[in-house]
């Protein structure tokens, strides 16, 4: 518990994790999910769920009203994340949960949508949507589990897969550079950045409620073991094991220069809450310059109006 | 009901199809357009982006078609009326999420405005090369329903009625136009909104808050094998998904699941056909060669037919205004009658196939081929006709 302090220290004007109120024979987390689905189909020691319990930790904590959530998932492990949940909930093609949330998000924005998709999807086959929604900061939260893998379909290489570890797809290990997702996201314009591992609950719950209420693209990376496959292909142990690497390699930077958080096999893993800037969202964007321009001529879609005035 | 007068823009206008197009979806009431620039549609999304402002609807230009074809579903779901635009390459792009759209049941309306391919082929010239594609082009099986229009008035209303069968059936619906029909300037009529008819999207009646299952039919009429819509922000907690689903919407990887949704989506097109299938028919019944055409093709082939029967030939003209569900049972009947068929289109033989597959080796079918750029010489289309009248 001494570390978890004094990483929680370092977390400025962190609140303290949310906790739900519940009876001693209901889980904690059970009204956000939709039961009738369980058991889910995550390995032992997967880390998937450990953000779902962040997210709906957060979710709770806001105090959103529930039909004023949205959850887009593209495929993969991650990508199952939407079915479980009981919200709004769309489990989309491969890499395109993210367009589908924008046309979601500007003809509904009332609705907070969140995309919550793997490093694969997300980052190789979804890679164009991300840099094109982050560059118009479409009112999005995009919380991506980056497990270094593609685990749905085997352990096949991901754009994240650090160089030298082994994949099914490099199995005599990876030479490619993988993506610095905090970097690529502040890069294209991303209002608010941030990673975690699942380790780091109380903080990866405290990121999430940020990236949820600000208005603009906010982008949360949340590394998770995969024991299954790259923990086992790289000897890194069951999933107890990885978590604790995370535990001994993690350091906190608030504010860190997301140049510098590359993730490889061996140096620190360097988490906090990297970027926080104010610009106009999409929608902020785009009513403004049509009021500029066309007056009294300009009709505001409905939608807008209800979250605009 | 009628429409909304908003997006109606009343009274006799010169315009091309792409921009007929255009005010046809907006006299649906569509208030989403997300899009990618494509020769010979883009006139349809640069129309809707300088109109939506002024509607109250909402364009995005997206970052491919990929990204376009998903947006558009994505606003469907936030509760909007929605359409995309595109051509060949992008048609191609758009079939992932074609099938995406067909196997969540989610209405919009995908207009292709057809060049020649394969690949980029003729970015500025014609073809009607898509219309397998259109039925075919999506992976797995499904129905499809497309439009084809053979003028800028066409344009205006066959849009309005894809809107329309895209609500009724709860599917995505293709207009099949080309870039003759797209560019060429004509006459259109646009009439004042409480003449326009209009499909209202069928929303389920469970209260806000009440246990809603996207996909059950217990609120659908007898017969119509469509369950009603939702979307977010009413607490119904839809879950939308690709994979095979059961009624609540929760994947099911099962030989049952599949068949029973995959025979519901195929049977809820395929039992109406009546309702989707227009044709137009001139000198059908009386005829002894029948000349089968759609979209640019068909207004071709008018002086063929115009000279044939100067000459004596007791020629039929079949357009096909719905190219797809395809008007199977009307060619068999005809088949047993007629010395034969003549189907001219801008592919290199298309649709004659179906026909074919009707006419059942009833009647000869003469297919006149074209791969695209310039529309038919009406001569070879003649030649055809006195071929089969000898």
């Amino acid at each position: 518990m001494s570390d978890m302090t004094e990483l929680e220290a370092t977390l400025e004007g962190s609140e303290s994790p949310v906790a739900c109120a519940v009876g001693a024979d209901e889980h904690p987390i059970g009204s956000w999910l939709r039961q009738e689905r369980m058991p889910h189909i995550w390995c032992p020691g997967c880390g998937i769920g450990t953000t779902v319990n962040c997210f709906t930790r957060a979710v709770d904590d806001l105090g959103i009203p529930r039909e004023d959530i949205a959850v887009v998932s593209g495929i993969g492990c991650t990508g199952r994340v939407a079915g479980y949940l009981k919200l709004d909930t769309f489990h989309t093609t491969h890499g395109r949960a993210i367009p589908f949330a924008t046309g979601l998000k500007l003809a509904h924005p009332r609705t907070k949508v969140v995309v919550y998709s793997g490093d694969g999807d997300l980052f190789a086959i979804g890679g164009n949507h991300f840099i094109h929604a982050a560059r118009r900061n479409v009112d999005l939260t995009i919380l991506c589990v980056n497990n270094f893998n593609y685990g749905m379909t085997g352990g096949q290489m991901a754009p994240t897969t650090p160089e030298s570890s082994i994949v099914s797809t490099a199995p005599f290990g990876s030479v490619e550079k993988p993506f610095n997702l905090p970097y690529l996201a502040q890069s294209c314009g991303a209002v608010y950045v941030a990673r975690w591992t699942v380790y780091h609950v109380r903080q990866l719950a405290n990121s999430i409620k940020r990236a949820m209420s600000k208005p603009g693209l906010t982008f949360v990376e949340m590394l998770a073991p995969c024991p299954t496959l790259f923990g086992r292909r790289n000897r890194l142990g069951d999933g107890l094991a990885m978590v604790e690497q995370y535990r001994e390699r993690s350091v906190v930077k608030n504010g860190a220069d997301t140049r510098e958080v590359d993730l490889n096999m061996e140096g620190p893993i360097v988490c906090g809450n990297f970027v926080d800037i104010e610009r106009p969202s999409y929608i902020q964007a785009q009513a403004a310059q049509m009021k500029r321009v066309l007056g009294d001529r300009y009709v505001m879609p409905d939608a807008w109006r209800e979250v605009m005035g | 009901m009628k429409t909304n007068p908003r997006g109606v823009l009343v009274g006799t206008h010169f315009l091309d199809g792409d921009h007929a197009a255009a005010e046809g979806a907006l006299a649906a009431g569509a208030d989403f357009s997300a899009g990618y620039p494509i020769t010979p549609s883009t006139e349809i999304v640069e129309r809707l982006a300088q109109r939506f402002p002024r509607t109250g609807g909402t364009f995005i230009q997206m970052e491919d078609e990929l990204a376009a074809s998903i947006a558009i579903q994505g606003a469907v779901w936030g509760g909007a009326k929605a359409v995309t635009v595109t051509s060949g390459p992008g048609f191609s792009l758009m079939m992932e999420h074609l099938g995406y759209g067909i196997m969540t049941e989610t209405p919009f309306v995908l207009i292709d405005v057809q060049r020649g391919g394969p690949s980029t082929g003729l970015p500025t010239l014609p073809a009607q090369s898509d219309m397998m594609q259109a039925r075919w082009g999506s992976h797995g099986d499904y129905e499809i329903i497309a439009l084809a229009p053979s003028s800028p008035q066409e344009c205006f209303d066959l849009t309005i009625r894809a809107f329309n069968l895209s609500e009724k059936y709860r599917t995505p619906v293709l207009v099949m136009m080309d870039e003759c029909v797209g560019h060429m300037l004509e006459r259109v009529d646009i009439p004042p909104a409480d003449q326009i008819e209009i499909e209202p999207r069928r929303m389920t009646k469970i209260a806000p808050g009440g246990e809603y299952w996207p996909y059950s039919l217990e609120e659908s009429d007898n017969g119509s094998l469509v369950p009603p819509m939702t979307k977010v922000g009413l607490g119904h907690f839809p879950h939308v998904t690709g994979l095979t689903h059961d009624e609540r919407g929760y994947p099911a990887m099962n030989a049952a699941a599949q068949t029973k949704l995959v025979e519901r989506l195929i049977a809820k097109i395929r039992d109406h056909k009546d309702d989707i299938i227009t044709l137009e028919e001139v000198g059908v019944d009386s005829a002894d060669i029948i000349v089968v055409s759609y979209g640019i093709t068909a207004r071709v082939c008018h002086p063929a037919i115009d000279r044939a029967r100067r000459e004596g030939h007791k020629i039929g003209f079949l357009r096909l205004i719905t190219v797809w569900p395809f008007a199977g049972k009307r060619i068999a009947e005809l088949a047993s009658r007629v010395k034969g068929f003549v189907v001219p289109e801008m592919n290199m033989g298309q649709m004659v196939r179906e026909v074919e597959r009707a006419v059942a080796g009833k009647a000869p079918v003469v297919s006149v081929t074209n791969a695209g750029g310039e529309v038919h010489d009406p001569e070879v289309i003649y030649r055809a006709i006195i071929e089969v009248a000898k």
